[in-house]
């Protein structure tokens, strides 16, 4: 696949050497001309405040919209999933709303709070001034724990991470949001059932 | 639960790519910093200019100042200690700062030892203005560099200097033999071990970000090109006529260094940059960058 990787600011560079190694194609992408040709998205982990503004001045919310819409499959990592939500505290802010949580800002402290540990699952999770999912819709699927709480969830094309699956070595995350079967899967009944209005 | 692991610390240097850590002097410029899309922002009593301008001994900030602008904003706040001044580090630590600048723009306070900064549960960023520096650093400790440049001038002279530099001796320790790092190492004073990891990646081992005397849109675009991942810009901004415009400008600069478009755009109309100095012009006892190394 060829993967985007929104590029504004944050984690991109790391998600594109992931992305690589795992054998897909990267587009770093900053401009409306840089969606077409892709067949998936990372939304990177940053800071989700700057990633916000940079959207609105270029004016790249209606390209996010429309990708998210057309059943393409999307990973929005730490910040990237504070964009996606659809309800942002501490402090409140605007957001896309492609996934039905409530999450909370840096809600594991500052940086000297960040941390390493395992999922309950069995798979290593870096915590980065980390936010947490605070609720979870009905629509969303949990897919991975840490301390039974959600870290990782999922609805429909759009798969979300409290952490930084690119700073470990495991691709399993990569895997769940990127199988090539999977996103054709779901850009076919999107289509079918209710076509995007974009 | 690990924390302050190598991974943890390197992790949110990675997370401030792309993006322009400003120096900030009380909680009302935080604000406007973070307003105008600062990724962090450096806590410090006065900017490098006022620094240079007032001369006597710069010290670590007051950590009223600190912990006011810690409640101001939500990204990340970094602060500075002196060279080699670990009690002003630890006291940094104890306030929960998300970065120490070990930085050569404060008073050195040890001519001769820099922080041991590995056994540090808060990740630190230092200067560098060459391989060696970069690398000696990275041995203590540091998760994060910045090429030095020559802060509070708003010439950019010495930040391309430092960023030409270190992309040539990169380049040209990515085609030596191993047998030829030994002997290098001993000339640029760096262990064997990291160089050896330099050959293999072909950058360095931490992520490098630019600093010091950038003063316009151009001068960010400029340093992303010459191989920098993210920007400090300190006295540029608030000693500029129009701080939140300049601000704001610097930060697109930063993420659209390729784009001549972009950045004939926000170079627009922004008004007097800060009042600079030719880096040249200065004496040897005047630049910052000659400190520690």
């Amino acid at each position: 696949m060829r993967i985007g990787i929104l590029a504004l600011q944050g984690a991109f560079d790391k998600h594109a050497e992931m992305a690589r190694s795992l054998g897909h194609e990267t587009t770093l992408v900053r401009r409306k001309d840089d969606f077409e040709g892709i067949d998936g998205l990372v939304l990177p982990g940053g800071e989700s405040t700057v990633q916000l503004k940079l959207i609105d001045r270029f004016d790249l919310e209606w390209s996010l919209m429309r990708f998210a819409v057309a059943g393409h499959p999307i990973l929005a990592t730490c910040a990237g999933l504070i964009l996606a939500a659809r309800t942002v505290t501490q402090p409140e802010q605007r957001s896309l709303g492609f996934v039905d949580v409530r999450v909370a800002r840096n809600a594991w402290g500052r940086q000297i709070d960040s941390f390493e540990a395992m999922s309950d699952e069995g798979h290593p999770l870096v915590f980065i001034r980390a936010p947490r999912i605070l609720d979870v819709g009905e629509n969303v699927d949990v897919l991975g724990r840490f301390r039974g709480e959600p870290v990782l969830i999922r609805q429909g094309n759009v798969t979300c991470a409290t952490f930084h699956p690119e700073l470990t070595n495991d691709p399993y995350v990569y895997r769940l949001a990127f199988r090539k079967s999977q996103a054709h899967a779901i850009a076919q009944s999107k289509n079918e059932s209710h076509a995007p209005h974009a | 639960m690990k924390k302050a692991t190598n991974t943890t610390k390197l992790g949110l240097a990675e997370m401030l790519k792309g993006g322009v850590i400003m120096d900030v002097v009380n909680a009302e410029q935080a604000k406007i910093a973070e307003d105008a899309g600062a990724c962090a922002v450096m806590a410090l009593e006065r900017v490098p200019a006022q620094i240079r301008a007032e001369g006597g001994v710069a010290r670590a900030s007051d950590p009223a100042m600190i912990v006011s602008i810690q409640k101001a904003v939500s990204i990340p706040v970094m602060a500075k200690c002196r060279i080699g001044h670990f009690a002003e580090a630890r006291i940094l630590e104890a306030l929960g700062v998300d970065f120490i600048d070990e930085s050569e723009v404060l008073t050195v306070a040890d001519d001769e030892f820099h922080i041991e900064k590995a056994s540090f549960r808060v990740p630190f960023v230092c200067g560098c203005r060459d391989l060696g520096e970069a690398l000696r650093r990275i041995t203590e400790g540091a998760s994060l560099l910045r090429t030095k440049g020559e802060a509070g001038t708003g010439d950019v002279v010495e930040a391309v200097k430092h960023l030409r530099k270190l992309r040539t001796q990169i380049r040209r320790v990515s085609v030596m033999e191993v047998d030829e790092l030994v002997s290098e190492g001993k000339n640029l004073g760096a262990p064997v071990e990291l160089l050896l990891k330099v050959k293999e990646t072909g950058k360095l081992p931490v992520p490098n970000f630019a600093a010091g005397g950038i003063a316009t849109p151009a001068d960010a675009a400029l340093c992303m090109a010459l191989g920098a991942e993210a920007l400090f810009v300190g006295s540029g901004i608030f000693l500029s006529d129009d701080a939140p415009k300049r601000a704001r400008a610097i930060v697109t600069a930063a993420t659209y260094w390729q784009d001549a478009d972009k950045l004939a755009e926000v170079s627009t109309a922004l008004g007097q940059p800060m009042k600079s100095v030719q880096a040249a012009s200065l004496l040897t006892h005047e630049r910052f960058a000659e400190r520690g190394r």
